[in-house]
């Protein structure tokens, strides 16, 4: 029997309502504990030394003068934790702290344990590093066109190899070359997306605390000791396991603790070299010892969104039919490896829905360059295709003289199907999202026919929700939680997960409340804590509420049972006619029957013994197809969204304003919707400030010194403040997953994807200007209407009449004097 | 010469440390010292020649607090590391986040961004001084943030919370634009502004019915 019995609305009590997060109150109240609120006895702090070069050897470090500053109670360099290691066990290529070469502006050289900040601070400045400076690859042109003159950021694996090179992907199915010589119509254009970053406003924060001796032996009988670490990670059981293998002590000797995580977005979903320092400094001092990165740090560490040069040729025939799709992508990478290697992949992977593709072929290379490391952010790796894509989509239409949604309608790809690369698609309510934007934004009356300098855009995407495989190779469960029932009613639920903000320590309450019947404030939540609470690999992916769902669904449903297994003795009663809820055990024929659920709780224990049960997830097998990287994009459901964007846009200045945004998700079944509702809303004003404000850029050497971020603030690096956000519509569409816990699916990640082409294909409807780099700021955009303005194309695009011909429209020339 | 270069440039030049000296020249360099370990007398912690902690009384949510603080210390880092009133948040230490908001004499200020020995003989309000101590009751700010569910991971929700208190204390009938206005010093990287808004209209709603 599968593990999510599906359920109707009209069974569900708790599930399917708004309901406030159950940490509602301490957030509210300044309760709430994140990493940095944590102070351990005898605490000390600790400092980073970080590299002023983007790429050189290291040839000597004294660290002599900084060690003998009073104060200072412990100095530690890579030579002393110098274990490779990398979050993807394929391309393991980063130490904690460099050995002998440093690979970007503000790697890690060296660290400092002191009783203070300032201390640790001055303790840096005198330890002395000789650096040689190597030639530094900053484009990523350069860095794929090299041939080891000089130093290749990492060493080739083999001689002859580019070792500038990560990976490189190469995937092609169906005849896509001869579907695309055999198109009625063709767009082929160069993309560029910026690279972009997380800045979650809690800094990176760990503490570290060795316990030496104490009993604890590693597997030879030796005695070590006890590591403990605190830290604001988004995948704590990932730490678990590389702080295990960095710094030589047993797994079962290491214990990872996760207080509340003051925002993520992929940021802090591998470990960072502050969670290594902590606890070697920690062993080195047999103190505990905490670092806080500063917002400068938190601008290094990076792992955002790769920038991605992107090549489109897509086809389709005359009556509206894609044939066929060809991508060449070079990934920006940065000195490390980090999750480069999914990133690659899902460039590619995940563009094959929400629309059914005759042929799809796409080569992806991820170079390192000397620049802080790129990882995974909100939407990974696929907001940048899908920028791209939805695009070529736009200027498909067009060229066909079709409406933008229908013609996404009509390539729609359905649901329970496979998608070209043979991805399983179950649950699809794209077409209904289709409808509800559409509808919202009264569309129909208004696409092409706003005044000039006034514009709507549709754009359409898929996400996973959790990818299909562990990042470490291994069939055990993707997520486990624990239950217990008490004497005086309550539940407690053991959880691994992690709470970064978006709300599974509810979900896995709002769970046991619904199955056991008891009241939502009679659930404790244990969680954050790898001694004590079962493995969930982490928040990445989009994984949560459907592996961590269905584990609970799981754990609570065999606890039911138990307890209505007890009633039912008790009353001599069929146990499927004993219900919980309410806090309450009733008899289904006459409800006037019924006992308070401590005492149905207690009749259990009597019969069973003391209550308590696990519940797990883990992922169908049979979702993809058998090539190799089949694996990879593949996921137990997809989650699907469609945006539509207002923009206006100001000719003279080229200043774009997002007037409104309606976006319609495909969620599965939202057991939240206020929580869904801020993952829609969170996800399209990341999007948006991508589209319009944010990058992360570098100096090269012509400005400045080459490598160094050009605005490692949050005043520089522009976010979207409670003043730039345009006004919102979250439509939520319910699709009913077969797999997912009551038929949910995803919504943190994949409302992100059309927010950025929506808001291209406004701009285009406004003033009929394709914009094909990131982001769209003003001195971009206007440069484009000046190219429009010599060749007398800025003006409203014609309106598309559906049977072949154009329709003008009286307001689409600029202004008189606008031009 | 690249050892000093690096500190120079990760640390000194874009630091709090230099925002302070540039901007309010005090002197000596005014990084919190000491900050976990309470006061700079344990372990020797008397870093900054010339520096050294003055005991004062500061006025802290309604309380008296004698507390140790040095001449350069911000009070954010006092109100932090020192009174353990940890539901100031610091997010970026040099006033552009909003994290660390604080009332002082009613007014919101960045707490990240002001020295201890400004305030003295001046009311703070933290977030741990809205909540009534003998009835539990929240103020209407917290309970319309309670109510209205708002904030996701929520490390910048006593920031702005501080900050709607002090907007509906001087505009007690805000348009959602107003409140938009007078929260804008506040970053919310969950973007959950559109449920923040409406937080600070139903708080405003509430504190109006008081």
């Amino acid at each position: 029997m599968s593990v999510n019995e599906r359920k109707s609305q009209s069974d569900l009590k708790l599930i399917g309502t708004s309901r406030r997060k159950i940490e509602g109150l301490d957030k509210s109240t300044g309760r709430a504990v994140y990493t940095d609120d944590i102070v351990l006895p005898g605490m000390l702090h600790g400092k980073i030394l970080r590299s002023p070069h983007p790429h050189a050897r290291i040839l000597s470090i004294d660290t002599s003068e900084a060690a003998a500053l009073p104060g200072v109670h412990g100095v530690i360099t890579g030579r002393d934790m110098p274990r490779v290691y990398g979050i993807i066990p394929w391309t393991p290529d980063e130490y904690p702290l460099c050995v002998d070469r440093v690979r970007y502006v503000g790697d890690g050289v060296a660290a400092v344990a002191a009783i203070d900040e300032d201390t640790a601070i001055r303790a840096l400045a005198l330890i002395r590093v000789e650096y040689e400076e190597l030639p530094a690859f900053l484009d990523p042109h350069a860095a794929l066109a090299a041939d080891g003159s000089s130093p290749y950021v990492h060493d080739a694996k083999k001689d002859g190899w580019n070792g500038n090179i990560t990976k490189r992907v190469h995937l092609e199915f169906g005849e896509v070359d001869g579907l695309m010589d055999a198109s009625d119509v063709l767009v082929e254009d160069n993309y560029f997306f910026e690279g972009t970053t997380h800045t979650p406003i809690e800094p990176h924060c760990a503490i570290g605390l060795w316990q030496a001796g104490g009993g604890f032996q590693d597997a030879d009988g030796a005695t070590t000791g006890k590591l403990t670490v605190w830290s604001s990670t988004q995948v704590p059981h990932y730490l678990h396991r590389e702080l295990s293998q960095v710094l030589g002590v047993d797994q079962a000797h290491v214990r990872v603790l996760q207080p509340l995580v003051g925002g993520a977005f992929g940021g802090k979903s591998e470990p960072f070299d502050l969670e290594f320092c902590v606890a070697k400094l920690s062993m080195v001092t047999g103190r505990p010892v905490k670092i806080l990165y500063t917002r400068e740090e938190v601008f290094y560490a990076h792992r955002g969104r790769h920038p991605f040069h992107m090549h489109y040729r897509t086809g389709a025939t005359t009556d509206g039919k894609l044939t066929s799709v060809d991508a060449k992508i070079l990934l920006d990478g940065g000195a490390y490896a980090s999750f480069g290697l999914v990133t690659a992949y899902y460039s590619g992977q995940l563009l094959c829905a929400p629309y059914a593709m005759p042929a799809y072929r796409f080569d992806s290379t991820r170079v390192y360059t000397n620049k802080p490391a790129c990882g995974p952010k909100r939407g990974h790796g696929s907001v940048q295709p899908r920028f791209a894509f939805e695009v070529q989509m736009d200027r498909l239409a067009e060229k066909l003289d079709l409406d933008p949604i229908e013609f996404r309608r009509r390539n729609f790809i359905g649901s329970d199907t496979r998608t070209i690369n043979e991805l399983r698609i179950t649950s699809n309510g794209f077409l209904e999202c289709l409808d509800a934007v559409e509808r919202a934004s009264g569309w129909r009356d208004r696409f092409r026919k706003l005044p000039f300098g006034r514009g709507l855009g549709i754009a359409g995407s898929t996400y996973i929700s959790g990818t299909n495989y562990p990042i470490y190779p291994n069939e055990m469960p993707q997520s486990a939680v624990q239950m217990q029932i008490d004497r005086s009613g309550r539940v407690a639920v053991f959880s691994g997960a992690s709470e970064i903000g978006q709300g599974c320590d509810s979900l896995v309450a709002s769970i046991a409340a619904e199955e056991l019947g008891v009241p939502l404030d009679y659930v404790r939540v244990m969680r954050g804590d790898t001694d004590f609470t079962p493995v969930d690999l982490g928040a990445y992916s989009s994984r949560v509420t459907f592996m961590l769902g269905n584990a609970a669904i799981d754990a609570a449903t065999k606890l039911r049972k138990m307890v209505q297994e007890a009633v039912a003795a008790k009353w001599e009663v069929n146990p499927t006619e004993v219900l919980l809820a309410g806090g309450m055990a009733m008899w289904s024929s006459d409800t006037e029957r019924q006992m308070p659920i401590k005492d149905a709780f207690n009749i259990a224990e009597s019969m069973f013994g003391a209550l308590g049960s696990m519940g797990s997830y883990n992922t169908p097998k049979d979702v993809h197809g058998e090539y190799r990287g089949a694996t990879i994009g593949a996921s137990p459901a997809y989650s699907f969204t469609a945006h539509v964007a207002e923009v206006e846009v100001d000719v003279e200045s080229g200043m774009v304003e997002v007037k409104k945004i309606w976006v319609a998700h495909d969620c599965g079944r939202a057991l939240n919707p206020i929580l869904v509702e801020g993952q829609m809303e969170g996800s399209a004003y990341m999007g948006f400030g991508e589209a319009l404000m944010e990058e992360q850029v570098y100096k090269d050497a012509d400005h400045g010194r080459a490598g160094l971020l050009n605005a490692p603030s949050l005043l520089d690096y522009r976010i979207p403040t409670s003043l730039d956000t345009p006004e919102l519509e979250a439509l939520i569409v319910e699709s009913i997953d077969p797999e997912g816990p009551y038929g949910a699916k995803e919504a943190g990640e994949g409302p992100l994807h059309p927010s950025i082409p929506a808001i291209a294909n406004a701009i285009y409807d406004a003033i009929g200007v394709r914009m094909t780099r990131l982001p769209f700021s003003a001195p971009s955009v206007w440069k484009k209407i000046a190219e429009a303005r010599t060749a007398d194309t800025l003006r409203k695009p014609l309106v598309p009449a559906g049977d072949g011909t154009l329709t003008d429209n009286p307001a689409r020339t600029a202004p008189a004097g606008a031009r | 010469m690249g050892d000093m270069d690096s500190v120079e440039l990760l640390e000194t030049k874009f630091s709090r440390r230099t925002f302070i000296k540039g901007v309010i020249a005090v002197g000596a360099t005014a990084t919190a010292t000491s900050q976990f370990l309470g006061r700079p007398g344990i372990a020797g912690a008397q870093t900054m020649a010339g520096s050294a902690a003055r005991l004062i009384t500061l006025r802290v949510n309604d309380q008296d607090r004698p507390v140790d603080v040095l001449p350069n210390e911000t009070l954010a880092m006092t109100l932090r590391y020192r009174l353990n009133l940890t539901g100031t948040k610091l997010g970026c230490d040099r006033a552009e986040c909003g994290a660390c908001t604080v009332l002082v004499d009613g007014v919101n200020q960045y707490s990240c961004s002001m020295l201890t020995h400004q305030v003295r003989g001046r009311a703070v309000t933290t977030i741990e001084g809205l909540q009534n101590p003998d009835t539990g009751e929240l103020s209407t700010v917290q309970q319309a943030v309670l109510e209205e569910g708002g904030f996701q991971c929520a490390f910048c929700a006593p920031g702005f919370i501080m900050s709607m208190t002090a907007m509906i204390d001087d505009n007690p009938n805000p348009t959602r634009e107003e409140a938009a206005h007078a929260l804008s010093g506040n970053l919310c990287r969950c973007c959950d502004y559109d449920k923040i808004l409406t937080c600070a209209m139903r708080a405003a709603e509430l504190a109006r019915s008081v």
